[in-house]
């Protein structure tokens, strides 16, 4: 695991208004970890909550089931949501959700928060990260709170 | 010297067999191919009522197409003022079989072509036709007449070694993540098929019953069109219609579902 400076960037360019890229904040990863919020605030969970249940903006449930029971069609593609407080660290969760492929190459879990890498992105979403650094710092907040 | 050069090939033997062994049981992980006896068809898992739907020609919706498609078939057409039938006669008997064999290697394109393509290509040949667009209603219908003629077959590809490469370039494409979401068809359709993907039943993407009547579309569709949902929901920019990726990948699926019953038009959720 590669330690130091590891995010992308892409300089963000406005030209008549239009955005072309956009920006990823930097981040350190030390020790499988990332130790330090994105946007150096604290996440907000309630937010959280409403980006994991929402299948368009987070996606989770599509893989995911969860202690969700209102929420009906959840996947099972990946681990249940159940307990992800327990097993995991903010500082792991943070790094889950930045970019797994870092811990596992062949993870079918998506880089939320990455640009490099990437094949045939769709223009619509070319530039992107799945989630904002503010996003990504609400999952981890909310996912903290799912303990068994 | 005989006896010497038969034991270093007796070794280099075992060394080639241990390394195919090697091989063979790496390929046994993630990421590899479906076993041949466990693959199935999206069919299996239907409801008893659109099982019935396909089973049905009378209830099967896609009905209407092949039935449309049978009229075209015998009208005269283009320039040349051609049917198909003039060439091509009775084609419960002449296309039989016909599209349990495409994709098929064209000489002319030096690449395969499925099977909206051929019929394209007979249009401007022999009918002096323009092409029918994809996903267009006659092409569809057509396409549905000819694969019904193959209904219950075995998928057999072609064994033309001018393919191979091409099936190889499918399956590449097939195990290439795509798109913001990072996946490929394998991770869903060869390494998880069976789980849930949010409420849906991940297929194995068995390509036997194109153009199916999906309920989802209200319309018959397809394969490419169905490559293109699965690649727009990944967030990826989808190959064009008609775009040598696509083909090459009908083609590795059509390879992969070799042996498997053509179900053409079949009905799909």
């Amino acid at each position: 695991m590669r330690a130091g400076l590891a995010a992308v960037f892409a300089a963000v360019v406005i030209s008549g208004g239009v955005v072309l890229a956009e920006e990823l904040l930097p981040y350190r990863i030390v020790s499988n970890v990332i130790p330090a919020s994105l946007t150096g605030a604290s996440g907000d969970a309630t937010r959280g909550r409403t980006i994991v249940l929402n299948r368009a903006v987070g996606l989770c449930l599509l893989c995911h089931s969860g202690p969700f029971p209102e929420e009906r069609f959840q996947g099972n593609l990946a681990p249940d949501l159940k307990g992800t407080g327990t097993r995991w660290s903010v500082e792991e969760l943070r790094m889950r959700m930045v970019d797994s492929r870092q811990l596992n190459r062949d993870t079918i879990m998506p880089a939320y928060y990455a640009l490099d890498g990437l094949n045939r992105v769709a223009p619509a979403y070319s530039g992107k990260p799945l989630l904002t650094a503010e996003q990504i710092e609400d999952v981890v907040a909310f996912l903290a709170t799912l303990r068994d | 010297m005989n006896r010497r050069m038969s034991l270093l090939r007796t070794v280099v033997c075992r060394a080639v067999v241990s390394a195919m062994t090697a091989f063979a049981i790496a390929g046994a992980a993630l990421g590899a191919d479906i076993p041949l006896d466990k693959r199935r068809s999206g069919y299996a898992d239907l409801g008893r009522d659109s099982k019935a739907m396909q089973d049905d020609d009378t209830i099967n919706p896609a009905t209407l197409w092949v039935l449309d498609g049978e009229a075209l078939w015998k009208e005269k057409t283009g320039a040349a003022n051609r049917a198909c039938a003039d060439c091509h006669q009775d084609a419960t008997i002449s296309m039989k079989g016909v599209a349990a064999r495409y994709p098929a290697f064209s000489p002319a394109r030096k690449a395969p072509i499925d099977l909206e393509q051929r019929i394209n290509l007979c249009r401007s040949e022999h009918q002096q036709a323009p092409p029918l667009a994809y996903e267009s209603h006659d092409l569809l219908a057509l396409t549905a007449y000819v694969g019904r003629q193959s209904r219950g077959m075995a998928v057999t590809p072609p064994s033309d070694g001018r393919l191979t490469p091409f099936i190889e370039a499918g399956r590449k494409l097939f195990t290439r993540r795509i798109g913001q979401i990072d996946m490929s068809c394998a991770q869903c359709h060869d390494d998880n098929w069976g789980k849930k993907l949010a409420g849906s039943l991940i297929p194995q993407a068995q390509p036997t019953g194109y153009p199916i009547y999906r309920l989802e579309w209200q319309s018959l569709g397809s394969l490419q069109r169905r490559l293109r949902n699965c690649m727009t929901g990944l967030r990826a920019e989808a190959y064009e219609y008609g775009a040598p990726e696509n083909v090459n990948l009908e083609l590795f699926l059509m390879w992969r579902a070799r042996g498997m019953q053509v179900e053409t038009p079949a009905v799909r959720p």
